[in-house]
């Protein structure tokens, strides 16, 4: 590095890079090429609910079958080959390196390992669409007999088995873990190991905190879902009957299995979202972060309760009462913590001059919309309302308002405020602006009523709901067709932000090094970073938020200026 | 190129060291998550001792010598590396790896008696004569040994590529991480062998 820029050909550079801002642009890619997959299996479902039986435009007719298949697939690749790319691995790669001030990750090589073997999970994934009996589609949880069982042929031979859609899922799956589990000991390490001198523990920006938090609550609670899903593969290929009651096996192992990850992966996939409010709130109202260490421990107190609170998942599956109610208590009490750091960004915001910029109109979209999640999942946390709503729409609408907003106003936040740093460019205001108001309009009418719809008693995974009296009358078939609408307008608003930035490439003006006046490392070298980072390593002498401080002159103290 | 001189690493814990702790956390987990599963179903099922009748604790109590043995070499291969002795490094390493293969043949020779006894991953003829709680407690067996198995195979592989990158005297302090894995290794082995072997 210190011989200046020594040669390198394409392909190290761009393709097999080892450079952390390459990593984060191709987790990034990757992961919005899936949002595409995942948008358009949702257009596909979404289009044969409103119109059963129809023609769909750009697709053709639906079977059953592909319609189980199709909403599986959707859930399995907006959490894991969305989300967390998204907002952990790409916010990871291209923040914790800047942010702490050092050059790249602790260990480069294994941080480009990670990227392509996720690269090759979405593969494998995508591929299973293509095998004879097609993806499976039991359900993105993949619960036993269902998922055991999953053969188009009743005594299929080892490798029928093994390139079933099961097995294909399973193996992406477990190849996803291990690339995020990489990308992992990355983030831990090098927090731990390359801050800049001064960088002392409490002057680490909340973002690289809360994706820290993320990555180690799912180091802990992948594992055991990683020998499950290993024993779950081999009930499919070798006929185990680990899963399977008539041998001694038991489902329901399954569930605590999956769920003892699945729920810590819900904070594993807020976490960095809350990080992006964290940085976005306090230089927008020219604040400092309120609270900025109660957050922290809030966090770390959310990250312990987070593991023992998963048969929430599972008050319909048989679960003793007793274990029930403490599910439940433990349930309401998480959400504590999360309502104390919803509390303390409001605090940030109180009283300071806001500026509605793009990523600040994301980040209080996130906010808004996340109120409404967060307070339905506070009903459905008590067991008694749940059995009733359990597998309901209300259930689908729940999750939507609150994985929707942290998956992509978190991801759409970050990426207006943190373009301009890293390309280099400044995106257009204008339409950032009517993208975020476009995505908040379609957002609401996609998925609002259906609250309504599920409280009706409609069932999640039917596709066709012109056999059931109950909910097939009005306005329950007027509002499935409100829903759709608002589905495909939610897709092609999108199309603006792919204009932004086809424009911003083409013919953006050059951004400044630091645009928004913000105090953190990242800000004080150049837009884009070059391979290294920094000229010289910066030396940190204050915390991350010291905004509109009396008596200096600028309103903002960036974090390695010395007076 | 990223560990010039500009690089600053301020904080002590060496980061090769503290990347394996984080991946041996992990993998104790994953190991834990499997053993976990296992003893919930045996104290549902008793009638598993009568399986574990089929296990050698011979073998078992063999291999866990080898194992311990071979824990003991890797531990002297760190020292020798600590001392700047490539050579003795090498060669304790060496010895290692011939502990994980003769933990290999031993175990290979155990699966083929098991195999020919008709103990299988499925044991279809456990679950012809009636008993397919049995055959639960071989599909733990094999995959709770299988995937320990791979653990050896992966440490001999790290440390025979370690072995060679010390060759020149360079790196002599991934000797340590070598010996770090292998230790977990045993470890996990350390709680299969009573689970599996010794209570019948
Ligand atoms: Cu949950």
């Amino acid at each position: 590095m210190e011989n200046g820029q020594h040669q390198q050909s394409f392909i190290q550079k761009y393709i097999f890079s080892t450079d952390h801002k390459v990593i984060g642009m191709q987790y990034a890619i990757n992961g919005l090429l899936m949002a595409i997959a995942g948008g358009f299996l949702a257009y596909v479902f979404r289009y044969n609910l409103a119109f059963p039986g129809k023609d769909i435009p750009l697709f053709g007719q639906l079977s059953p079958m592909q319609y189980n298949t199709f909403i599986t697939n959707h859930g399995m690749i907006m959490v894991f080959w969305v989300g967390m790319p998204l907002l952990l691995s790409s916010l990871g790669n291209f923040l914790i390196p800047t942010m702490v001030g050092t050059d790249d990750m602790a260990f480069p090589t294994l941080n480009m390992l990670s990227f392509w073997i996720f690269f090759v999970s979405s593969i494998v994934l995508l591929l299973a669409f293509f095998v004879p009996g097609g993806a499976y589609g039991g359900g993105w949880t993949m619960y036993p007999p269902l998922s055991a069982n999953a053969y188009m042929n009743p005594n299929p031979d080892f490798f029928q088995a093994l390139f079933s859609g099961a097995s294909l899922m399973l193996l992406a799956v477990a190849l996803e873990f291990v690339a995020m589990l990489m990308g992992g000991i990355n983030f831990v390490v090098t927090t731990i190991n390359k801050r800049a001198k001064g960088m002392t523990a409490f002057r680490i920006p909340l973002i690289v905190w809360f994706i820290d938090i993320a990555s180690v609550i799912f180091m802990f609670a992948v594992g055991p879902l990683v020998a499950g899903a290993f024993m779950l593969l081999l009930d499919i290929t070798v006929g185990t009957g680990f899963f399977d009651a008539a041998r001694g096996g038991d489902p329901i192992l399954w569930q605590h299995l999956f769920w003892f990850f699945g729920h810590p992966e819900v904070y594993v996939l807020l976490l960095p979202s809350l990080g992006v409010l964290g940085e976005i709130l306090p230089v927008f109202s020219r604040k400092p972060l309120f609270a900025y260490k109660s957050i922290i421990y809030m966090a770390l107190f959310s990250a312990v309760l987070s593991v023992v609170v998963w048969a929430h998942h599972q008050f319909v599956s048989g679960i003793d009462p007793r274990m029930a109610t403490f599910f439940s208590i433990g349930t309401i009490i998480i959400s504590i913590p999360f309502a104390g750091i919803f509390l303390a960004f409001m605090a940030t915001l109180w009283g300071g001059s806001i500026k509605f910029t793009t990523p600040m109109l994301f980040a209080l979209g996130f906010i808004g919309l996340f109120l409404v999640g967060g307070l339905t999942g506070l009903f459905l946390g008590s067991n008694a309302f749940d059995i009733y709503a359990h597998d309901s729409y209300f259930v689908v609408a729940h999750f939507h308002y609150t994985l929707f907003p942290d998956i992509f106003f978190g991801f759409f936040a970050a990426f207006y405020y943190w373009f301009p740093k890293f390309v280099g460019k400044d995106l257009d205001k204008t339409l950032g602006k009517i993208h975020f108001w476009l995505t908040t309009i379609f957002f609401n009418l996609t998925f609002f009523l259906l609250f309504f719809n599920g409280l009706a008693g409609e069932h999640r995974r039917i596709n066709n709901y012109s056999f059931f009296g109950n909910v097939n009358k009005e306005p329950y078939t007027t509002f499935e067709k409100i829903c759709t609408v608002g589905a495909i307008l939610l897709i092609l608003s999108q199309f603006v932000f792919v204009i932004n930035l086809i424009k911003t490439l083409r013919s953006g003006k050059k951004a400044a090094k630091n645009p928004w006046n913000a105090t953190t490392l990242e800000w004080v070298t150049d837009s884009p970073p070059k391979h290294g980072n920094f000229d010289t390593f910066p030396v940190v002498y204050r915390g991350p938020y010291e905004y509109s401080v009396p008596g200096c002159n600028e309103d903002y103290l960036p974090q390695n200026q010395e007076n | 190129m990223s560990n010039s001189s500009t690089t600053v690493d301020i904080r002590q814990t060496p980061q090769g060291r503290l990347g394996m702790w984080i991946l041996i956390a992990g993998e104790l987990i994953i190991f834990g998550g499997l053993i976990a599963c296992y003893l919930l179903n045996r104290i549902r099922y008793p009638e598993w001792g009568m399986e574990a009748v089929h296990t050698s604790t011979f073998f078992g109590a063999l291999n866990t010598a080898v194992l311990l043995l071979s824990s003991f070499t890797i531990v002297l291969a760190h020292t020798a590396a600590n001392n700047m002795k490539p050579r003795k490094a090498q060669m304790y390493m060496m010895l290692t790896i011939i502990g994980g293969l003769l933990f290999l043949v031993n175990k290979s020779i155990e699966y083929s008696r098991e195999i020919s006894e008709g103990l299988t991953f499925s044991s279809p003829k456990l679950v012809a004569s009636g008993k397919e709680v049995g055959s639960l407690f071989w599909s733990f067996y094999y995959i709770m040994t299988g995937l320990h198995a791979l653990h050896v195979v992966v440490g001999m592989t790290v440390i025979f590529i370690i072995m060679l990158q010390i060759r020149k005297g360079n790196n002599l302090h991934r000797v340590e991480l070598a010996g770090m894995y292998w230790h977990m290794v045993d470890l996990i082995w350390i709680f299969l062998f009573p689970l599996l072997y010794i209570a019948k």
